[in-house]
């Protein structure tokens, strides 16, 4: 590659919050992701849909590196988290957490209030500088104005984080990874386990963070990626089968199996 | 348009049993029989369990209760243990469980988080685990000789506190990993997900959420241990504990009493013990056992409270 495409290939490399190139990934002999590539826009909400089992939270998990824990996961290729790679051997696996917040499909709040949830992980990676208390109160009600659910805690910031509901622990789980300013958020089927009003609330929020985060959410749901997302990424059996704005990809996919699958075919 | 000409058309499907549908069957009685039979079978084993607990607890408090009082707890056994009170194998036994837990809690709580936090699956901590599980099945007469070997002997100690609560503290050793590795797998994954999630290191997750979550299970284990530990006599005879003494041990280097060996002792080493005296030994032994386990349950009960989740 000569210097001005490589250049050039930066320049474009800003736009992009995650760049996957040629990943594989097996659980032990079983290959679950087979050579995605894919530019992910930074600052957008980018869905990923595919039928159960075709690998679409494995590539999700693969971004914050949470898979390798599983201890029989082998990786090649690489992906790029704003142009660094983040399965170099330099890369420290605390930062990359930090940088790269994940909600999952159940709400996981933490066993302690709702002011300690949101503080843990400022606590965590914040603790070399000294905080007053009133730094840390703006910090709680700056994080829950952002998802949404201030007016509904303001009162009860000493409460236990479990006593709220499940739609009020999501929203909470996001805003507890916003204190440490993370560019990536990655989403696991942050709905699936809410009611239609939930699910429209939650919605509504992951909206207003978007242009502030880039967001890549897996979702089961169809309709969810059709309406909540800007670019649609449709997997299916380890591979990538289309990636389009999320208009084209309901109306005119490209792919037979992509029209099947969205005009429920199968799946 | 009608909605009949809108929907799917029934099919009539031919009702087979010719009798009420749902009334009862003969089949239906005899499982109901069966049933009520294994319920009054299964509730009368637990009676059964109940049973020697009450026997035990009423014999002793019949025929010891009356010794008991202030002073048989904290005078000395006079007239060659027939009389007198049980201070010196009280307070020995106080010091002994005290040292053996302060040697073993510290340490197992220690093993169990690295075995259940740190630890990977490989061949190395299923030996651990193998050595931990054989270490619990250990006869208790074995500890003591290899507390005679070890810490009598080789590292000197002579017959003393320091060696009895030293075989005693490996001897609940297992238990205590075991109690306290279990304490801590009750802590929902999920927690220990949330935090590593969000950066934090294995020493913040363990420190911060597995801990302070674990923390009520860990001390039952404990408090239990100490009543089981209270109760042990071979363990204690040839490592530390006397069969009379006419002086309080003055450091941990010296012999003491303790209340296991000596109920052992009068009941049937000394001639012309009163009957009532045995018993109230014995009422004294199970009574701090129940105490202990009374404060554990009590304890539990206060920070299950207190839990978060």
């Amino acid at each position: 590659m000569n210097t001005a495409t490589a250049e050039q290939t930066n320049e474009n490399a800003n736009h992009y919050a995650i760049q996957s190139k040629k990943l594989n990934l097996w659980y032990g002999a079983f290959q679950a992701l087979f050579d995605i590539d894919l530019d992910i826009k930074s600052g957008i909400i980018t869905s990923l849909i595919g039928p159960s089992g075709c690998g679409k939270s494995t590539f999700l998990r693969s971004i914050n590196r949470i898979n390798e824990r599983l201890g029989y996961v082998r990786i090649e290729g690489g992906i790029h988290v704003h142009k660094q790679n983040i399965y170099a051997d330099d890369v420290e696996l605390i930062q990359v957490r930090k940088q790269i917040g994940m909600v999952f499909q159940r709400p996981n709040p933490l066993p302690a209030t709702i002011k300690e949830n949101i503080l843990f992980g400022h606590k965590l990676h914040m603790k070399d500088k000294s905080y007053s208390s009133a730094d840390y109160d703006d910090i709680v009600e700056s994080s829950l104005r952002q998802v949404l659910l201030w007016d509904k805690v303001k009162d009860k910031l000493n409460h236990k984080a479990i006593s709220l509901s499940l739609e009020e622990q999501q929203k909470l789980c996001i805003a507890r990874l916003l204190p440490v300013k993370p560019n990536v958020l990655l989403m696991d089927e942050p709905c699936s386990a809410l009611d239609p009003k939930g699910t429209a609330a939650v919605e509504e929020l992951i909206w207003e963070l978007r242009g502030e985060y880039s967001i890549l959410m897996v979702t089961h749901n169809m309709a969810q990626a059709r309406r909540a997302s800007d670019e649609c990424i449709f997997m299916l059996m380890g591979k990538v089968v289309e990636h389009q704005k999320t208009d084209d990809l309901f109306v005119v996919p490209k792919c037979k199996e992509t029209a099947d699958y969205i005009e429920g075919r199968y799946g | 348009m009608s909605v009949e000409s809108m929907s799917v058309e029934a099919m009539p499907v031919e009702n087979k049993l010719t009798e009420s549908l749902f009334a009862e069957s003969q089949l239906n009685v005899k499982n109901k029989k069966i049933q009520s039979l294994y319920r009054v079978l299964f509730l009368m084993m637990t009676l059964l369990l109940i049973l020697p607990v009450l026997i035990i607890l009423g014999t002793l408090i019949v025929k010891g209760g009356s010794m008991i009082s202030i002073d048989f707890l904290f005078t000395d056994p006079i007239n060659g243990m027939t009389e007198g009170g049980i201070f010196p194998a009280l307070l020995g036994t106080v010091w002994l469980v005290s040292l053996a837990l302060l040697i073993s809690v510290p340490l197992g709580i220690a093993a169990a988080i690295y075995l259940s936090e740190y630890a990977s699956e490989n061949w190395f901590t299923r030996a651990i685990n193998l050595a931990i599980i054989n270490l619990a099945g250990v006869p208790s007469i074995v500890h003591a000789l290899f507390g005679v070997g070890a810490f009598v002997m080789f590292f000197g100690f002579g017959t003393s506190i320091m060696a009895a609560s030293l075989t005693l503290a490996i001897m609940t050793l297992p238990v205590v990993i075991v109690s306290t590795r279990e304490a801590l797998q009750a802590v929902p994954h999920a927690f220990r997900e949330a935090c590593w999630n969000m950066g934090a290191t294995r020493w913040q997750t363990i420190r911060r959420v597995v801990l302070p979550n674990a923390v009520s299970g860990i001390l039952t284990g404990v408090i239990l241990e100490v009543s089981r530990t209270t109760g042990e006599t071979a363990p204690i005879m040839f490592t530390g504990a006397a069969f009379f003494l006419p002086f309080l041990p003055q450091s941990v280097f010296d012999q003491t009493m303790a209340l296991s060996l000596h109920l052992f002792v009068v009941s049937t080493q000394v001639p012309n013990v009163p009957e009532s005296l045995p018993y109230a030994v014995a009422l004294v032994l199970i009574g701090m056992v129940l105490l202990m386990n009374s404060v554990s349950i009590a304890f539990r009960m206060y920070l299950r409270g207190k839990k978060k989740w």
